[in-house]
C-alpha cells in the first residue's frame, strides 16, 4: 500500500444535454442515459475494451430493479466488461461524491483510473405500489394456509390502487426543497431581483459558452437534443420579474425562473493517476486536490436545509491555509438562486462565521465575475445525480485554459437534500 | 379602582361597538410576572451608521445576548460585526424581502452616529419599513448622545431632534407599544444594561414618551443578579400602607430587598399587614414631626446598620382653588410632600446612614410638571420634588448615591377613584394608551431606579403616565 498520496488527474468529462422533465428524454431510462454518456467518454478518450480501475456513479431517483445501475451501464457500454463498478447516492451531491471516492482510491494507489458520474430522470420516475397494498401482499407471501391467504386477501381495498409517487420532500419535515429554501431566503433577507439577476447571468453565460463552441467537447448530443433544453439565451430580469412566486407563499421571492426545474440527464468524468494518463497519452486538464462534506441539523437546530456547503468550505480551506478569495473559479451549484445567495451572504456575515462556523473573521465575499463563469444549474437544468459530473468536467476544462505561467485553482460547492453539502478544490495542471 | 370601560372594550361585542362609534380603544397592556423573559419576541437592532461611530451598538448587542433575546439586524457590516463580537446569533432583516407579516417586539436604534440634521434621514430609513411591524405592547427605543455633551452645534441639534421623533413615534404606535429616548453620555456605555432591560420589558408598561439620561456610574455596582437585584439590600418606603407605596414595597421585596415600611400611626395595621406579607419590617411615624428624621435614622442604623434605598413616596392632596385654600391645606401638603423628604434626606446623609451605591427616589407628579387647577399646593410640592432631585444629584454623586424621581400620571388608586367621573375619564384616556396606569407601573419604575445596576442613572425625572397629553 502507498504511504503517500498520489496526485489525481482529471482528464476530462462529458455529458448529454440536460432535458426538462417529460421532454425529449421522457422515455429514456437512467440506464439508457448513463450508458450513452459512458460510451461518449469511451469515444472521446479511446477507451473501447479498456479495463478501468472502476466506475462509480449513481442516481437519486432509482427503480428497485436498478440496484446495480452503474455495473449494468458498464456491461452495456463499450468498456471492458471486467471493469468493476458500484452505485453511489448522496442526493444532489452524488456526482461529486462519486468523484471524491474514485479520486481517493487513485490517490492511495488502489486503482489507476476511473470514471465518476451520475444520472437522473424525473420523467421515467419509479412509481411504487401503495404502501398498504405492499403490506398486504407481503403478508400474503408469509401466510402458509389457503384459508389464511383468503383471509389476507379480504384486506385488499380499492384505495390501495393509488401508487406511491416519489416526492421532492424532506421526510423529516415534509417540506419540499423549495419550501426549505424559501425559509432560508427569508432568514437571509434575499430579494427577488438579486435572485432573478443570478438566474439571468446563468442563462446568458451558458448560452455564450455554447455559442462560442466552448461546450463542444463537454456535451454529446442525445435523442436529438444538442443543447440543454432549459437554456433561455434571451432570458432577462424583466421577463423573470413577471413570474409568480412558487415557493414561500404569495410574498415569496422564488419563482420557476430562479429555481432549477426537474430535469433528465447524465454526466461522466475520467480521472487517473498521472502515470496512467501519460501511458495513455491523454493530457491532464486539472488535479482533483481535496474535498469536504458537511451536514447540518435542519430538523432540530433549524439551520437552513441547503446551508451545509457553507460549513464544509471553511473546513476544507483551513486544511490548505487558503482564503476563499484565493480561487480563480467558483462553481456553486445553483439549485435555487436563493441557495447561492444565502451561501455567499453567510460567508460574508460576521455573525454566521463567528456563531455557526466558529471562525475569528468572516470567510468573506468572492468576485462574482469568477462565479459559474460558463453558466450553472439554473441555465443548464439539474438532473440530481448528473450535476457533480457536469461541474467537475467544466471546471477542469476552465482550469486547463488558464495562463500556464501561473497556478490556478477552482472550488466547487454543492448542496444536497438531507442537509448535506459537498465541496472540492481542483487546480490547474500547469507543471 | 377598576377601569370598566377598558374591560368592556376588550370584550368582542364591546370592541365592535366602541370601534364603530369611534371611542378610544385601550389595549390590554402586558405586565411583568416573575419568571418572564425580559422580552418575549424578536428585537430589531439598527444603527444610524452616519459619519460618527455608532458607539452603542456593541454594548446593546452584549445586553441583548445577556437577556437571550432573539435579535435581527440589517445585513450591515458594522451591525453584523458588533453582533458577532457579542456572540449574538442575530438573524437578518431585509425590509425589501421581508414577508408582510414579520413582526418585532422591539425596535432598538442607535442614533449616536447621526452628526447633522441631514443624517436624521437615517432614522427615517430604519423606522420607515419597521415601525408598522411592532407587536402589541412592543417597544421602540432610540439611543443618542446628550446634546449637552455634543462637541459641535450640528451634532447637538441633530441629537436634540431625536426627542421629537421619539415622542411622535410614541403617539403613532398602537396597541400598548411604547417609545423612549435614552441619552447615554460618552464613556457611560457600560451603564446602559439596567435601563435597557427595564425599557424592553413589560415592567415599563405605562412608561412612554420619556427621555432618560445615563451617565457614568456613581459607584461600582459589582456583579448584578438580575433576577433578584436587591438581594441583601434594605429599602425604606414612606407611605407604604396602601396604594402606590404598598405596591413599591411589594416590588422592592420581590426584587430581594428587606423593606422597611413607614406610615403614620393610624395606618399601622394596614402597614404591618403589607410589610408582614413581604417579610419586611415597619415603622409608624409622622414624617412631619420634628424628631421624625432622627427616629428614622436611629431605626435604620439600629436595626439594619444603614439603608440602601430610600423611597420618598408619602404624599397627600388637599385640593382647593388657590383663593379658597386655607393656610393649613397649603402648608400640610408642602410639609409632607416636599419638606419631609428634604429633612429626612439631610439627616440620613449627615449621619451617613445611606450606604455606597445607595438610591434615593422621589415621587413627583404630572401635576408638578403641568400644574393642575385646584392643586396649587400639590403642584408646587411635586415641582419641588423635581428641584429636590436636581439640587441633590451633584453632591450625592460624589458619595456614590443616585437620586431620581418618578412622576406618575393617572394611576388607578383610591385617590383617583374618588374623582368626579368626567375628570377621571379625561385623565384616564388622554394618553397614548387610552387608560390609567396601575400602582405596579410606578413601583416597577422605582425598582429600576433602585437597582444596583442603575448606578449611571441619576437626576432623572421619569413620567409614568402612558405618554399623557398633559404636561407633555
Amino acid at each position: 500500500m502507498n504511504a503517500t498520496a498520489r496526485r489525481v488527474a482529471v482528464l476530462g468529462g462529458t455529458r448529454i444535454p440536460f432535458a426538462r422533465q417529460n421532454g425529449p428524454y421522457a422515455r429514456a431510462s437512467n440506464q439508457d442515459m448513463l450508458t450513452a454518456t459512458l460510451d461518449a467518454l469511451v469515444t472521446r478518450f479511446g477507451l473501447e475494451g479498456e479495463v478501468l480501475g472502476e466506475v462509480a456513479a449513481g442516481a437519486v431517483l432509482k427503480h428497485s430493479r436498478d440496484f446495480n445501475l452503474t455495473r449494468e451501464c458498464v456491461l452495456g457500454s463499450r468498456l471492458a466488461p471486467e471493469t468493476p463498478a458500484y452505485d453511489v447516492q448522496q442526493a444532489c451531491g452524488t456526482g461529486l461524491e462519486a468523484t471524491v471516492l474514485v479520486a481517493n482510491k487513485i490517490a492511495l494507489g488502489q486503482i489507476d483510473c476511473a470514471i465518476a458520474g451520475g444520472v437522473d430522470t424525473t420523467s421515467d420516475a419509479p412509481i411504487a405500489i401503495n404502501e398498504d397494498l405492499r403490506a398486504v401482499l407481503l403478508e400474503l407471501n408469509r401466510t402458509k394456509s389457503n384459508a389464511g391467504r383468503l383471509r389476507t386477501l379480504t384486506k385488499l381495498r380499492p384505495q390501495q390502487l393509488v401508487p406511491e409517487i416519489p416526492r421532492n420532500a424532506e421526510p423529516r419535515t415534509g417540506l419540499s426543497m423549495g419550501e426549505h429554501t424559501a425559509i432560508m431566503a427569508q432568514e437571509w433577507g434575499i430579494g427577488r431581483e438579486e435572485q432573478d439577476e443570478l438566474a439571468v447571468t446563468s442563462h446568458h453565460r451558458l448560452a455564450a459558452a455554447y455559442d462560442s463552441g466552448w461546450m463542444g467537447d463537454l456535451v454529446t448530443p442525445f435523442l436529438g437534443l444538442e443543447r440543454d433544453q432549459n437554456l433561455r439565451p434571451d432570458s432577462s430580469v424583466e421577463k423573470l420579474a413577471k413570474l409568480k412566486p412558487v415557493f414561500g407563499g404569495p410574498d415569496g421571492t422564488m419563482t420557476a425562473g430562479n429555481s432549477t426545474p426537474l430535469s433528465d440527464g447524465a454526466s461522466a468524468v475520467l480521472l487517473a493517476s498521472e502515470e496512467w494518463a501519460k501511458a495513455h497519452d491523454i493530457p491532464v486538464q486539472a488535479y482533483f486536490t481535496d474535498a469536504q462534506t458537511a451536514g447540518v441539523d435542519y430538523v432540530h437546530k433549524r439551520e437552513g436545509l441547503l446551508m451545509a456547503p457553507a460549513y464544509a468550505m471553511p473546513r476544507m480551506l483551513a486544511r490548505h491555509d487558503a482564503a476563499l478569495q484565493d480561487f480563480d473559479f467558483y462553481e456553486i451549484h445553483e439549485a435555487f438562486a436563493a441557495q447561492v445567495l444565502c451561501t455567499l451572504k453567510a460567508w460574508e456575515d460576521p455573525v454566521f462565521c463567528s456563531e455557526r462556523l466558529g471562525l475569528d473573521a468572516p470567510v468573506g465575499a468572492i468576485d462574482r465575475n469568477r462565479l459559474n463563469v460558463h453558466g450553472g444549474s439554473l441555465g443548464a437544468g439539474h438532473p440530481f445525480g448528473a450535476t457533480g459530473g457536469r461541474i467537475v468536467a467544466a471546471l477542469a476544462k476552465a482550469l486547463s485554459e488558464t495562463d500556464p505561467d501561473r497556478p490556478a485553482r477552482g472550488v466547487i460547492s454543492i448542496c444536497a437534500a438531507g442537509g448535506l453539502g459537498v465541496t472540492a478544490i481542483m487546480e490547474a495542471a500547469h507543471d | 379602582m377598576t377601569d370598566r370601560y377598558a374591560q368592556l372594550v376588550n370584550t368582542p361585542i364591546g370592541k365592535l361597538v366602541t370601534k364603530q362609534i369611534g371611542l378610544p380603544q385601550p389595549p390590554r397592556l402586558e405586565r411583568y410576572e416573575p419568571g418572564d423573559p425580559v422580552i418575549a419576541g424578536p428585537v430589531l437592532l439598527g444603527a444610524a451608521g452616519g459619519t460618527g461611530p455608532s458607539r452603542l451598538v456593541g454594548p446593546v448587542a452584549k445586553i441583548l445576548k445577556a437577556i437571550d433575546a432573539e435579535v435581527l439586524t440589517a445585513m450591515d457590516q458594522d451591525l453584523r460585526t458588533a453582533a458577532a463580537e457579542a456572540k449574538l446569533d442575530a438573524g437578518v432583516f431585509n425590509p425589501e424581502a421581508a414577508p408582510e407579516d414579520q413582526r418585532f417586539k422591539a425596535l432598538v436604534f442607535d442614533a449616536t452616529g447621526i452628526e447633522s440634521s441631514d443624517e436624521l434621514q437615517r432614522a427615517w430609513a430604519f423606522f420607515g419599513p419597521a415601525i408598522r411591524r411592532v407587536r402589541p405592547s412592543g417597544r421602540v427605543i432610540i439611543l443618542g448622545t446628550p446634546p449637552e455633551d455634543c462637541a459641535t452645534p450640528p451634532l447637538a441639534i441633530a441629537q436634540r431632534a431625536l426627542e421629537g421623533l421619539e415622542r411622535a413615534i410614541g403617539k403613532e404606535v398602537k396597541k400598548g407599544a411604547t417609545s423612549q429616548l435614552v441619552y447615554v453620555k460618552p464613556k457611560a456605555e457600560g451603564q446602559l444594561e439596567s435601563t435597557l432591560r427595564f425599557l424592553l420589558s413589560p415592567r415599563s408598561a405605562f412608561v412612554s414618551g420619556q427621555v432618560i439620561r445615563i451617565g457614568s456610574a456613581a459607584a461600582a455596582a459589582g456583579k448584578v443578579d438580575w433576577d433578584a437585584p436587591l438581594n441583601g439590600k434594605v429599602a425604606l418606603v414612606t407611605g407604604a400602607a396602601r396604594g402606590i407605596g404598598a405596591s413599591i414595597a411589594e416590588v422592592l421585596a420581590r426584587d430581594g430587598a428587606h423593606v422597611v415600611g413607614l406610615d403614620v400611626a393610624p395606618m399601622a395595621d394596614e402597614l404591618s399587614a403589607v410589610t408582614g406579607r413581604l417579610g419586611g419590617s415597619f415603622l409608624a411615624a409622622d414624617i412631619t414631626d420634628d424628631d421624625a428624621p432622627a427616629v428614622i435614622a436611629d431605626h435604620l442604623l439600629g436595626r439594619h446598620e444603614g439603608v440602601d434605598v430610600v423611597v420618598h413616596n408619602a404624599g397627600i392632596t388637599r385640593d382647593k382653588t388657590l383663593g379658597r385654600m386655607t393656610e393649613e391645606q397649603w402648608s400640610k401638603v408642602i410639609a409632607i410632600n416636599l419638606t419631609a423628604p428634604q429633612r429626612i434626606t439631610e439627616e440620613l446623609l449627615a449621619r451617613d446612614v445611606i450606604r455606597r451605591n445607595g438610591r434615593i427616589v422621589g415621587v413627583s407628579s404630572i401635576s408638578g410638571i403641568a400644574g393642575n387647577a385646584g392643586q396649587t399646593n400639590y403642584s408646587t410640592s411635586k415641582a419641588g420634588v423635581i428641584g429636590f432631585v436636581q439640587a441633590y444629584a451633584p453632591a450625592l454623586a460624589k458619595r456614590g448615591v443616585t437620586i431620581n424621581a418618578v412622576a406618575p400620571g393617572f394611576i388607578e388608586t383610591q385617590m383617583t377613584a374618588a374623582m368626579p367621573i368626567a375628570i377621571r375619564e379625561a385623565g384616564r384616556r388622554m394618553n397614548s394608551v387610552s387608560q390609567g396606569g396601575l400602582p405596579i407601573d410606578v413601583a416597577e419604575t422605582v425598582a429600576w431606579f433602585a437597582a444596583p445596576g442603575s448606578a449611571g442613572v441619576t437626576a432623572n425625572i421619569v413620567r409614568v403616565c402612558g405618554q399623557s397629553l398633559i404636561g407633555a
